[in-house]
């Protein structure tokens, strides 16, 4: 059986991966990515929980937040598809007209 | 056995996310190693006794999205591309924050959790995890039909070339 504490380290660490990748990549798809990344750890925590307190529900949440993963996958890919359009280049740093 | 597989699944994801990481200079080679976390998660998740999940692990994330980052990233032909971390404060300051989390988390670990409940033989099987999300959590499951559908209409729009 698999201890929940390995479970919920795998998780953390999965998800400072995803932090550090959201907060030092520019290539606004590999942000978007490193969200997704985000996302499965939490999954996994929550996988994890469920598991060990034998009940549905974290199984149900991370359904949910698959299907609003998929949502802002399809969202994201088309402003990067609209924003490559418009400036060439998809570089976060292109895109800063509301940036202070 | 298990915990055994558990530890090989869980070096693969984390090498597959560092690969993501640490892989500047080329998208499509990042993408694929994301692909090996999200089915060494999915494999993770069936050893978790989550059977359903795991199936929809492999089929949506490696399955549906990241094939979508893929074609985006062949569409716009972004095969070399060195959009690394510019600036050197910039890396230090994001490295900082992820300690301050991390210790954040490790310092949750040793709670008292004692050993995983027992569960009866069709836990996490598509029986009983449909069974409770067309009853308890019927509401929400109607509206996730709405959020995919404005998705949808979102993304039609914004990959118009033009906007009427």
């Amino acid at each position: 059986m698999i201890p929940i504490t390995h479970a919920v380290a795998l998780s953390g660490i999965l998800f400072l991966l995803g932090v550090l990748g959201a907060l030092t990549r520019r290539n606004l798809i590999a942000i978007l990515m490193s969200i997704e990344l985000m996302l499965n750890a939490v999954n996994l925590a929550l996988v994890a929980f469920s598991r060990q307190w034998g009940n549905h529900s974290g199984q149900l949440f991370v359904l949910m937040v698959i299907v609003v993963a998929a949502a802002e996958v399809a969202v994201g890919l088309g402003i990067v598809l609209s924003l490559f359009r418009n400036r060439e280049s998809v570089n976060v740093d292109d895109a800063s007209l509301l940036k202070w | 056995m298990t915990l055994g597989l558990f530890y090989f699944f869980a070096f693969i994801a984390i090498a597959g996310a560092l690969g993501m990481l640490l892989n500047t200079k080329n998208t499509v080679a990042g993408a694929l190693s994301l692909v090996a976390t999200m089915i060494s998660l999915g494999a993770i998740y069936v050893l978790l006794d989550a059977y359903l999940i795991g199936v929809l692990q492999i089929m949506v994330y490696a399955g549906a999205i990241l094939v979508l980052f893929l074609f985006v990233v062949m569409l716009l032909n972004l095969r070399n591309d060195d959009f690394g971390a510019v600036g050197k404060l910039k890396p230090v300051v994001a490295t900082l924050a992820a300690i301050a989390l991390g210790a954040g988390f490790l310092s949750l670990l040793p709670g008292e959790f004692g050993p995983p409940q027992e569960v009866a033989a069709g836990f996490g099987g598509y029986r009983a995890v449909g069974a409770e999300l067309f009853t308890d959590y019927l509401l929400a499951f109607e509206v996730t039909s709405l959020l995919l559908l404005s998705a949808m209409i979102g993304a039609v729009i914004l990959a118009k070339r033009k906007i009427d």
